[in-house]
């Protein structure tokens, strides 16, 4: 027992500095992107979470050219990017999607030419790789100190306004005669999203973070009919995926062919979507409604 | 900047602008800009595993994004199409991850493949470019009317027998085609700038489908060739210059549709003859 | 949003607004003060995208009183709901309720809109939705006290939904939706509730419980029910009143006041029928000798009348 034990978790994993940090980053940042990612499925805005981690990039990338931590620009850059689409504030679908996709497209020209300008001025090779793939194992402790604080400030937004911003998923109109300023909840929220992702940016990469808000959520759908504890399935799902993808890439140091080690974010995603499919088996989605209806029918 | 080897970037370039314009007008009107964001970057990571492997770079980049858009498709069955989306990218930018840290990629192809490199297209590349694109053009122009249908009213599409997912199956191929065609020359994140923009911004001119996508193909054009002679001189990649001018020529849309709204309502808010 | 209203009805009283726009009160109606009424509609016009929507409406809804909005698609139901509840903006005219000049997001009106999105993939129970009712604009995550718990419970139950409480909303049927959102309107204690469309997509049957039940709730609790439909033939046992519009006008008043050949050809601007057959009530188009042919959309377009 003791010797397949040793076999999965490497000796010296838990021994290592670089993995603590890794553990306590990244399994705060996949809680704080299943809760949010919750509301972000039910409101339909994967495509602005993901727009938001990838403008991320440009942020991260300034800060690297700027020469401070990629954290700042990470945030700084999606808080911004959030306003200017509340801004342009439109409230079709469709409509909401082109202007989240030319938000999008102009951030990623930025991030164009700063990295650019990071591989010509300050020769950080390495920085287009290390904003888009992340790199968790490189966090250091006091980084690791300002995600915590961001991460609860996200939380307790999202834990503030998680009648409003459920109210307003329903139906805009029933939440405003409720009583609901379902712009501002809307503009907040967008705001915490952007934290959130930006965050995830920074352990698993710009253009992965989304399957941390994403994944997890869609997944806790299909086990409970409970909103409380699907939001709380959510995130430990994205906990589960993230410390086991540490625990994968840690192994992985030994694995063929290379000898340096498989990419954490590679491990999470894959986790994350295999957890998904397996949320996607007729025996799980049981779970979340058909159980009471057959009590019904019964009684 | 037109000498020898440009004559081929500006080939291609324009065939590109060409087949953004067309294709971007539906996936404006279909409000589909996540997957037109999401087929290019996952695509991409084909070109990473086609280098791992020793195989061509458009045969990766074809593969993973027809793997990309048809996962799309499928995951859309049983999930909400934001989320299926989501979910079908991160998968194949995680594979993307995996390939570029095993393979010995130096980074300055990856950021070429990400953001564009207008200034390496050989001669051996523009004729399957122009290929695909004549492709993706002679397949739009097939499917026009039922697209339209099924795109602006899905339930009135079924009823008239125009089966809207598999409307969406075939749509979805269409945007793989012009991404992989595409995206080693503006690159896997701006491809979809060019096929969001232009779209956009010609819709706020006009009312009649035909036209708007005519002036798309134009905006897209002019887009591509003021990018490609300003990355040319300024030595700054051209997707910067692609997502700027997106934003600008949108933002103008916007602005001339707000501008002839409110002439238009001060000129009606005198009584209207009843 | 609300500026425009609150200048015209502190400036002006009723009867100025009334004589402004120059509109007679419709058959059998006068705006006397505003004591027992629980809605007043007084002149409202709408104008979208430079086209009139609706024009110079008037009616009241008393206490206690089960009102039928009755009118084909497009004929403006929706608008003149949304702009009752403040979420449109009127040209011109005035809302009040309870007497007040509207009282923007008051708990005194619930609503039930006619679209809502309620995807089966949606972890929310038919409880969690009618809590939403009771506490939905408040901060925080909501506490399962006790008496919560009981108010939700009692409020399901009224309404003919405690066996599913417990299921997603997205797996119910039509019919136990509608239940469960009047449920959510109901649960704030409102004076008046309006809903929109809530028969369409129903089966006979559920049809007539939701009219049971609604018609049940406004005498008990002595609650105003403004309700809107296409069809007004299921609603004639309950209905104390009718509000019927076409071509952006309304008339109102019972429905023997309204619902008659000459009041609806003046409200159409072109003649139309209205026929009892077995207790129900047709209204149908003649074109002079023509074969007749029931009202449409094009009701609509027609000129609007000088009438009234």
């Amino acid at each position: 027992m003791t010797h397949l034990l040793r076999m999965i978790v490497e000796p010296g994993f838990f021994g290592n500095a670089p993995v603590r940090v890794a553990l306590l980053a990244g399994g705060v940042v996949a809680l704080v992107s299943g809760v949010v990612g919750m509301f972000t499925v039910l409101r339909g805005q994967a495509f602005a979470g993901h727009a938001l981690a990838d403008i991320g990039a440009t942020g991260g990338s300034g800060a690297f050219l700027a020469g401070i931590n990629p954290l700042w620009g990470f945030v700084g850059i999606g808080v911004v990017a959030a306003g200017i689409m509340e801004m342009i504030g439109i409230r079709r679908p469709r409509g909401r999607d082109v202007a989240t996709g030319i938000v999008l497209g102009a951030g990623l020209g930025l991030a164009a030419l700063f990295l650019y300008w990071d591989a010509t001025f300050s020769n950080t090779t390495g920085a287009t790789i290390s904003v888009l793939f992340g790199s968790m194992f490189v966090i250091s402790g006091s980084t690791a100190g300002v995600i915590v604080v961001f991460s609860l400030l996200a939380l307790t937004v999202v834990g503030l306004l998680y009648r409003p911003l459920l109210l307003s998923s329903v139906s805009t109109d029933m939440a405003t005669v409720r009583g609901v300023p379902v712009r501002i909840t809307g503009l907040l929220y967008l705001l915490a999203m952007a934290v959130a992702v930006s965050l995830a940016a920074l352990t698993i990469g710009a253009i992965l973070s989304t399957a941390l808000l994403v994944g997890p959520a869609a997944t806790a759908l299909r086990l409970t009919s409970k909103t409380g504890l699907a939001v709380l399935w959510s995130g430990l799902i994205g906990i589960a995926a993230t410390w086991l993808g540490i625990l994968l890439a840690y192994d992985s140091f030994y694995w063929p062919p290379a000898q340096h080690g498989w990419p954490v974010s590679f491990f999470v995603v894959t986790l994350v979507f295999v957890f998904y499919l397996l949320a996607q088996l007729p025996a799980v989605g049981r779970l979340s409604g058909a159980r009471a209806r057959r009590a019904r029918n019964g009684g | 900047m037109f000498s020898g080897f440009m004559v081929n970037t500006w080939t291609v370039a324009t065939i590109v602008a060409v087949v953004a314009g067309v294709v971007g007008f539906f996936i404006v009107l279909r409000g589909s800009s996540f997957v037109a964001d999401a087929v290019p970057q996952g695509a991409f990571a084909g070109a990473a595993g086609a280098s791992l492997i020793g195989v061509s770079t458009l045969v990766g980049l074809g593969v993973f994004a027809l793997i990309g858009a048809l996962g799309i498709g499928w995951l859309g069955r049983r999930s909400r199409q934001d989320v299926a989306t989501a979910l079908a990218l991160v998968v194949m930018l995680g594979l993307g991850a995996l390939f570029l840290s095993l393979s010995v990629e130096y980074a300055p192809e990856i950021y070429s493949l990400l953001f564009g490199e207008v200034l390496g297209v050989s001669t051996s590349e523009v004729a399957p470019v122009a290929a695909i694109g004549a492709v993706c053009v002679a397949a739009i122009i097939v499917m026009y009317r039922p697209l339209m249908l099924s795109s602006v009213m899905p339930e009135l599409g079924e009823a008239r027998g125009v089966r809207s997912h598999r409307m969406e199956m075939c749509f979805l191929v269409v945007v793989a085609l012009a991404t992989s065609m595409s995206l080693p020359v503006v690159g896997a994140l701006l491809i979809f700038s060019l096929m969001v923009g232009p779209p956009a911004a010609a819709r706020s001119f006009t009312s009649k489908p035909l036209l708007a996508m005519a002036l798309s193909v134009v905006i897209a054009l002019a887009t591509v060739w003021a990018a490609i002679a300003a990355s040319y001189t300024s030595n700054w990649p051209v997707g910067f210059f692609v997502g700027a001018l997106g934003a600008v020529s949108y933002g103008t849309g916007r602005g001339w549709a707000a501008w002839h709204r409110t002439r238009a309502a001060r000129g009606n808010a005198r009584p209207l003859a009843v | 949003m609300t500026d425009l209203d609150e200048e015209a009805a502190t400036s002006l009283d009723a009867g100025t607004v009334a004589s402004l726009s120059g509109a007679a009160m419709t058959a059998g109606q006068h705006l006397t003060g505003t004591g027992g009424d629980a809605l007043t509609v007084d002149g409202i016009s709408v104008r979208l995208a430079g086209r009139e929507v609706l024009r110079d409406i008037h009616f009241t809804v008393r206490a206690g009183e089960f009102v039928g909005l009755i009118g084909s698609n497009g004929a403006g139901k929706t608008t003149l709901l949304r702009v009752i509840l403040g979420l449109q903006q009127p040209s011109a005219g005035v809302v009040r309720i309870d007497g007040a000049d509207r009282p923007r997001h008051a708990p005194a009106v619930g609503y039930v809109p006619q679209k809502v999105l309620l995807d089966p993939d949606m972890p929310l129970r038919a409880r969690d939705l009618v809590g939403l009712g009771l506490d939905g604009n408040r901060l925080g995550i909501p506490l399962p006290t006790r008496r919560r718990r009981q108010l939700i419970d009692e409020m399901l139950r009224a309404v003919g939904a405690g066996l599913f409480g417990d299921e997603r909303v997205g797996n119910l049927s039509g019919g136990e939706q509608q239940r469960v959102l009047i449920a959510h309107a109901l649960i704030s204690r409102p004076r008046l509730l309006l809903l929109d469309e809530p028969l369409a997509n129903l089966d006979i049957r559920s049809e007539q419980e939701i009219v049971e039940l609604l018609a049940r709730v406004a005498r008990e609790q002595q609650i105003s029910v403004l309700l809107s439909a296409h069809e007004m033939n299921p609603l004639l046992p309950v209905m104390d009143r009718i509000v019927y519009l076409a071509a952006g006008r309304a008339a109102s008043g019972t429905t023997d006041e309204v619902v008659r050949t000459e009041v609806l050809s003046k409200l159409y601007g072109q003649h139309v029928d209205v026929i009892h057959v077995h207790g129900r009530i047709l209204v149908v188009a003649g074109r002079g000798d023509g074969p007749a042919e029931p009202v449409g959309e094009d009701g609509a377009h027609c000129a609007v009348p000088d009438w009234l």
